[in-house]
């Protein structure tokens, strides 16, 4: 079972602001999807996971300057920006 | 078309021509299947090819490149409102290897919302249709890129695969495409969407081009700590295989009907048996589960601060991340999402995000399994037809459609789709599944395969 409240927390999580339509819309799809995700239900516990297939560990290279993107590249695709800085939003309610 | 007769055509009639030609093809066109097209810079580039200034082993053959790989200076909108503007100020590690060897890059192409989706329809863009028929898609996600191949609006594309997204579209529009074995081809540059499971991947009209493509992509990039080194170098190769039929991916009545004949052409050399995969039952909802978590991760960077969508008023930052990224995806991609933060959000991580996990190690155990006695493992890629535009409105219903194809993402395999001809007048592809950095014996197989399937 999915509930409103779930949604409505998970677009919280998400930092996705949805209508009341779309959280209703949103509820009955994912209870379908979490429906058929929950076969998982039948896999025994007991085993290793896999996060990736390849086996790397840590990579390393030497610590050495390379090329970067100038601060007028950086920026040229920010809308609010100032002094050469990006702007955010207010960061303190 | 393929890059022989491409050539041929340059030799006669000059490559500023041929490319005007190609550009004036695109325009008429009613496939949607491009985002960008890169008219000036690839004339540009024609001209230049024609003066003797181009080289290289893709010289003066136009490529088109899906919309999530990274061009310097031109529009990378992953077919999403939230990057309408964006131009890259760097080039993905593909596309500087591309413009190395002197390819024309003619345009980008039209896809999935950052790569979500089985049929292009979830695009800002629109649908890609398909070019056997109007009213079907194309499939997805790199839909663009399959339908230029088909209807010589390109003579190569480059696509990306996380669950089967160049194998679907190359299956529907009846061409060839390669989801490469993990780490063979840097990611530097590809828009992320799920990390651990997508490749960039090449796709054309015949293996040969197939082929070439693929020297040229492969190989090492520190910039993408994924990446295994290996370069790439395709060798004529005439063996007999030991193929696998996967009992688990089956396919509707039309499709089977091909995939049977195609069958009964593979026996006629090589030796066929049917192999059994318990796990690919889990494989689906494993495959979901991961997608989704690796998205809600990587889409955390859309906040309408350093590029991409913004708002005209910056306001507080959660009032502002929330409306930016509500107005700047679609939904599609808020599904994944929120599925994706749930998944792993306290109290669920064990029971869907970790669970999966094990699943992985389950798929590769069966894939090892199978590798031990088989050279090779097939199946149909799609399970049915090219969809019409529309049939697929359900989320889950889509998300079936993968069946075939995901369980090679979670093991990081390479996987191959063949044309193998038509049904009703609409094309089929068969799925070629090979051990870690058997590309070559797939290209080889796939060969063999399309060229007697073709007749």
């Amino acid at each position: 079972m999915v509930s409103l409240e779930d949604v409505y927390h998970t677009a919280e999580l998400a930092k996705i602001e949805i209508t009341e339509g779309e959280a209703e819309k949103f509820r009955k799809e994912f209870e379908k999807i979490i429906d058929y995700f929950n076969i998982l239900d039948e896999v025994e516990e007991d085993i290793e996971p896999t996060f990736h297939v390849l086996p790397i560990t840590n990579v390393f290279r030497e610590d050495v300057e390379g090329e970067c993107l100038s601060q007028e590249e950086a920026l040229s695709n920010a809308k609010h920006k100032e002094d050469g800085h990006f702007k955010g939003p207010r960061v303190v309610e | 078309m393929r890059v022989t007769e491409w050539r041929g055509k340059v030799e006669t009639q000059g490559c500023y021509d041929a490319i005007s030609e190609m550009l004036e093809r695109i325009e008429k066109s009613k496939l949607n299947a491009y985002i960008t097209v890169c008219r000036d810079e690839a004339l540009k580039m024609a001209e230049k090819y024609d003066r003797g200034e181009l080289k290289g082993r893709l010289a003066g053959i136009p490529v088109a490149v899906k919309d999530n790989i990274s061009t310097k200076g031109i529009l990378t909108t992953c077919a999403s409102k939230m990057l309408s503007n964006y131009k890259p100020v760097f080039d993905a590690h593909v596309v500087e290897r591309l413009k190395a060897e002197g390819a024309i890059i003619i345009g980008k192409a039209n896809m999935d919302e950052f790569a979500m989706g089985t049929t292009t329809e979830t695009s800002y863009y629109g649908v890609v249709r398909n070019p056997y028929d109007l009213d079907r898609v194309a499939g997805g996600s790199s839909g663009g890129s399959a339908a230029v191949i088909a209807a010589d609006e390109a003579v190569l594309s480059l696509g990306s695969d996380t669950g089967g997204s160049i194998r679907c579209p190359a299956s529907f529009c009846g061409i060839y495409g390669l989801k490469p074995t993990y780490g063979l081809v840097s990611r530097y540059g590809l828009i992320p969407y799920a990390n651990s499971l997508e490749q960039i991947g090449p796709m054309a009209d015949c293996i040969d081009d197939l082929a070439l493509l693929l020297e040229v992509i492969a190989g090492k990039d520190r910039r993408d700590s994924t990446n295994s080194g290996k370069e790439f170098k395709f060798v004529p190769e005439d063996r007999k295989l030991k193929v696998g039929v996967i009992a688990e991916m089956g396919g509707n009545e039309d499709v089977m009907k091909r995939f049977s004949e195609a069958v009964e052409v593979i026996r006629e050399k090589h030796e066929v048996e049917e192999v059994s995969m318990p796990s690919f039952k889990y494989a689906l909802a494993a495959y979901y589960i991961i997608a989704m978590s690796e998205a809600s991760s990587n889409l955390a960077r859309y906040d309408g601060v350093r590029y991409g969508y913004a708002l005209e008023k910056l306001d507080s930052w959660r009032r502002y991340f929330s409306k930016v990224r509500a107005e700047g995806f679609g939904d599609e991609v808020k599904r994944r999402i929120m599925l994706g933060s749930y998944a792993l959000s306290a109290g669920y991580y064990g029971k869907y995000y970790l669970k999966a996990q094990k699943v992985r190690t389950l798929v590769i155990r069966d894939f090892k399994k199978a590798f031990e006695e088989f050279d090779v493992l097939i199946s149909p890629t799609m399970p049915s037809l090219p969809f019409k535009i529309g049939e697929l409105a359900d989320p889950l219903t889509m998300y079936k459609a993968d069946v075939n194809t995901v369980p090679i993402n979670l093991a990081g395999l390479p996987a191959l789709s063949v044309p193998i001809g038509f049904e009703k007048g609409l094309p089929v592809g068969l799925q070629v599944i090979g051990n870690y950095f058997s590309e070559n014996t797939l290209l080889n197989f796939g060969k063999w395969l399309g060229e007697r399937m073709q007749d």
